[in-house]
């Protein structure tokens, strides 16, 4: 077969790229070779465009047992025991089929942290569409979401895993490129990791789980790519998922992991069979010699580039010591699932792939993972065009305001998403949706880990690298704020086409802000995901990079998050705040109310928030507080609104020289609500580590009042917060 | 007193169930794999919740057919104690070991939430630890749980005294509010809501030991 331009374009290959590959292999190509080169040298699996600012991020600390560069990272909990975990996107198969699209990115990210020997205990969603109500795109968004939902909901669910958290926005940026980024967590013995590596010349390659067909071919090539009108025709690429063969896999993986028989194992996800093959053995410094006729195929006549490229879901390649085959295959066996020894680890560097005895493919690992083109994009200020002052404003009325806010779909209640996940199954869910951050135990140790997804595509667009700092110390104060230490982080770079100078520079001055944040709260990046190219028809979405923190913190009844009882002194941890109109222009009253972006994300002074952060686990974990909940998005009311909503309201004065739009709703960071019985324990705290502790008022029956700007039936405010996304999906 | 837990293919509350009764009650408590034929010595039964099979055809569907069921039902015509909660349930009125049947839930949606449920009778080796009328939160978490079975069945569950749970907030479309029933020798339980998942504090409650608690009580007194 002669390589034609054609050909080459429909690879995603360019000519300098296809250049590298005829000098790497001494000679052009075979089909089968240049499927493996396009989906290895892919931006899903090579991260071309972003490595070298990639290895700025800080990957390491005392808690870290292993960085990037494996399936997922793992912290140390203490107790001989450590948590794997990592997000991942599944945006592009989720715009062309919702509910495989979602489904099986759930799948993709558990099987990331089974394969290292974990068992997950908790997957968590960060999910973006446009909006409901957009006049073109509204019904499509709303099948999209339904979709994306009942997709993850139908996987986790099956599967076994709670889904206990995340966070749902909208922005008209994500009308034809959703985002659907899910994280999951696993436990795993310290020192019982397994890693994708084919160690050891002579051992067996076992292949194991779901047999192959030809679906998800190029998911990967897919996934870096812009949408066009013909992207609907894609839908055979997006894979089917299956979560019952998932939870035979993880059930029949761990049990065969504890014979002592596995020497490494990596799951078949973007680019299935020759990711596997290629990492393992180039990680290990081995080859690795298969024979695709002993592939197990659904379907018959499949061809050696079919069979190396197909993304069919639930699969799994390990190899195994050399004489303790059998014992793999009793376990397998007793799951019922497919288990066969496709080839032999070798010495020679080299993936040798046969199809019927014939040789197809005979390439270097080493080009394929680690000589894949890098390259260092122009880029020039971020992409940016909205103004530096923002309009003059006047609110008409501010309890109207205040519902709206509670009625958008941004900041409305998502019960309606979150019951239709199982949000308990495992009982270790101890705080789930609907709290600053899930909290998890682990019942091996007697310790918990909590965990909170966070991203502001606004902030963002108005400046990479403040949204990017102020996202981290987002996600960290959401973890402090339930009482636990805030120990390593994993990211999700979702931007727009890579080739263009002002997205490019949108990436770079996320992941230096992003860096520069995690270096300062101590929270290393232990892996991630970066998803490119997520455009239609030229139109990039918001830079919405999205940041998971895990915290430990011991095993007890978590802090609640809404005001118990009336009585109780509200207090805020950190201050009232300072706030301009330049730095109000992203927040959720400017989005929502005045329809506007404008000027520069909320200030953050990253000492600050460190002290209160400091100050809010001394409270929690001393019990000195009885609710804890963060100033987030919509500012100190819609906080205010949100710790009444468990039926105890509030009545607080806020003495601030802002005018009142600012105060009750400006989004300035390094604050968090509580309420005490304590307060002269909580102010002396507050002295002691020199943190603004301001009172506020106190909680009260039935009624939400803010003296002189707002008094409400706390009814009416519940209500509309808890209806509203129904009542936009069934508008 | 000895629990068996028995684990299907896709059970996925196997170990909730184990934990509840053996960490939370300090019973003693064995895994039983599907494929057995015998039972090992177990003095009461729990098909958990989950996915058995993964419910492909219809939620425990395929699971009665496997080699298990038939040493479960030997153990419940000779008077052993049988619990189905969740997908244990599907399958227990899919093997015809309780009436009626469990559909789709009205709303059409998986339903995960606690939901407020009435003892409806303490007549029963599952309740009898607990006070009639008494009300208790457990959590639902189930896509086919909309109980319904035809006016007599119903009738007669109700004239026999063999519906002990009800829903006070309905969350499914269950007839007649019908949480969880036993059957006529009153020694097999079937139910949607998970007991297990409300059995120590950490979990929110530990309502849900009541059914556990029951079920030790009824057979020390046998």
């Amino acid at each position: 077969m002669t390589i034609t331009p054609e050909l080459l374009a429909t690879h995603k290959l360019n000519v300098a790229e296809y250049e590298k590959i005829v000098s790497l292999l001494g000679r052009e190509p075979s089909i089968t070779e240049l499927g493996i080169f396009s989906v290895m040298w892919s931006e899903h699996c090579s991260y071309k465009s972003s490595r070298v600012h990639l290895k700025k991020l800080p990957t390491k600390s005392k808690y870290v047992l292993l960085g990037p560069g494996e399936n997922a990272g793992i912290i140390d909990i203490g107790g001989g025991y450590g948590v794997a975990f990592k997000i991942e996107s599944h945006n592009h198969p989720s715009f062309i089929e919702p509910f495989q699209g979602a489904a099986t990115g759930v799948g993709g990210i558990l099987r990331d942290i089974f394969t290292m020997g974990a068992r997950p205990i908790a997957v968590m969603d960060a999910i973006r569409f446009g909006p409901l109500d957009d006049p073109e795109y509204g019904k499509r968004n709303q099948r999209i979401l339904e979709g994306v939902v009942s997709g993850i909901a139908h996987y986790g669910n099956c599967f076994g895993v709670p889904t206990v958290g995340g966070e749902c926005t909208f922005h008209p940026s994500y009308n034809g490129n959703p985002l659907v980024n899910v994280f999951a967590l696993g436990v795993i013995k310290a020192d019982e990791v397994f890693l994708g590596r084919a160690e050891g010349v002579g051992n067996p390659v076992i292949y194991v789980g779901a047999k192959t067909g030809k679906d998800g071919i190029h998911g990967a090539t897919m996934a870096s790519d812009e949408f066009t009108e013909e992207s609907k025709q894609h839908r055979p690429n997006v894979q089917m998922g299956d979560p019952f063969m998932e939870k035979l896999l993880l059930e029949a993986c761990l049990e065969a992991m504890k014979t002592g028989a596995i020497e490494g194992i990596q799951d078949m996800g973007a680019a299935g069979l020759t990711c596997s093959t290629c990492e393992m053995g180039s990680r290990a410094g081995t080859g690795m010699e298969v024979d695709l006729m002993h592939v197990p195929q659904r379907e018959t006549g499949m061809s050696a580039y079919e069979i190396m490229l197909s993304e069919s879901q639930e699969r799994m390649l390990l190899v195994a010591r050399k004489g303790r085959e059998q014992e793999v295959f009793d376990v397998f066996k007793k799951w019922g699932l497919d288990a066969a020894i496709i080839g032999t680890v070798t010495a020679d560097g080299i993936l040798r792939v046969r199809h019927n005895g014939v040789l197809v493919a005979e390439i270097p690992n080493r080009a394929l993972a680690d000589e894949a083109p890098i390259y260092t994009r122009p880029f020039t200020k971020p992409a940016r065009n909205v103004p530096m002052e923002g309009p003059e404003f006047k609110s008409l009325d501010l309890g109207a305001d205040l519902k709206a806010l509670l009625g958008s779909a941004d900041l409305c209640s998502k019960h309606w998403i979150w019951e239709q996940y199982d949000f308990m199954v495992r009982t270790n869910t101890i705080a789930g949706p609907g709290y600053d951050a899930a909290i998890m135990r682990v019942k091996e140790t007697g310790s918990s880990v909590a965990v909170s997804l966070d991203g502001n595509g606004r902030y963002c667009y108005l400046s990479p690298r403040e949204g990017a700092k102020l996202m981290v110390a987002e996600a960290c104060r959401n973890v402090s704020t339930v009482g636990a230490l805030p120990l390593a982080a994993t990211n999700n770079l979702n931007f727009g086409n890579p080739e263009k100078p002002e997205i490019m520079a949108q990436l770079v001055e996320a992941i230096e802000g992003m860096s520069e944040a995690c270096v300062f709260f101590e929270t290393p990046i232990t892996g991630g995901n970066v998803s490119l190219y997520n455009e239609t028809l030229g139109e990039g979405i918001l830079p919405t990079p999205v940041m998971g923190i895990v915290g430990l913190m011991k095993t007890e009844a978590p802090v609640k998050n809404v005001f118990p009882k009336a009585g109780l002194d509200v207090l805020l941890i950190g201050s009232l705040g300072d706030c301009d109109l330049t730095h109000f222009g992203g927040t959720q009253y400017a989005n929502t109310i005045l329809k506007s972006l404008w000027g520069m994300p909320p200030k953050l002074d990253m000492a600050e928030e460190k002290r209160v952060q400091v100050a809010i686990r001394r409270l929690v974990g001393d019990g000195l507080v009885e609710s804890s909940h963060d100033v987030g998005e919509g500012g100190l009311a819609v906080a205010l609104a949100e710790c009444s909503f468990g039926g105890v309201g509030c009545q607080v004065a806020l003495e601030s020289n802002l005018r009142p739009e600012f105060t009750l709703f400006h989004e300035g960071p390094s604050r968090i609500l509580v309420s005490t019985s304590q307060v002269e324990k909580v102010v002396a705290l507050g002295k002691e580590l020199n943190v603004e502790v301001v009172r506020l008022g106190s909680t009260i029956v039935d009624r939400f009042v803010v003296d002189g700007l707002l008094d409400l039936p706390l009814g009416e405010l519940r209500t509309t917060w808890e209806t509203a996304l129904e009542t936009k999906l069934h508008a | 007193m000895k629990f068996g837990v028995v684990v299907f293919p896709g059970s996925n509350c196997d170990h909730d169930a184990l934990w509840a009764v053996s960490q939370n009650l300090g019973a003693e408590a064995e895994f039983i794999w599907h494929d057995s034929h015998k039972l090992p010595a177990v003095d009461a039964v729990i098909l958990p919740g989950g996915f058995s099979y993964g419910d492909y055809l219809r939620c425990g569907a395929i699971a009665k057919f496997s080699p298990v069921m038939t040493a479960v039902k030997k153990f419940a015509a000779d008077g052993g104690l049988v619990a189905g909660i969740c997908n244990g349930f599907q399958i227990l009125t899919e093997a015809g070991m309780l009436p009626g049947a469990l559909i789709r839930n009205k709303g059409q949606k998986f339903v995960c939430r606690p939901v407020e449920l009435e003892i409806a009778t303490t007549n029963s080796p599952f309740t009898n630890s607990g006070h009639k009328g008494d009300h208790v939160t457990f959590p639902v978490a189930h896509g086919e749980g909309c109980y319904i079975a035809d006016e007599q069945t119903l009738n007669q569950l109700e004239a026999e005294d063999r519906v002990l749970f009800r829903y006070i907030d309905n969350p499914n479309g269950s007839m007649r509010d019908i949480a969880g029933i036993c059957n006529a020798g009153r020694n097999v339980l079937g139910m949607m809501p998970h007991p297990e998942r409300v059995t120590e504090p950490l979990m929110g409650s530990s309502e849900g030991l009541v059914v556990f608690r029951s079920m030790i009580s009824a057979f020390a007194t046998k």
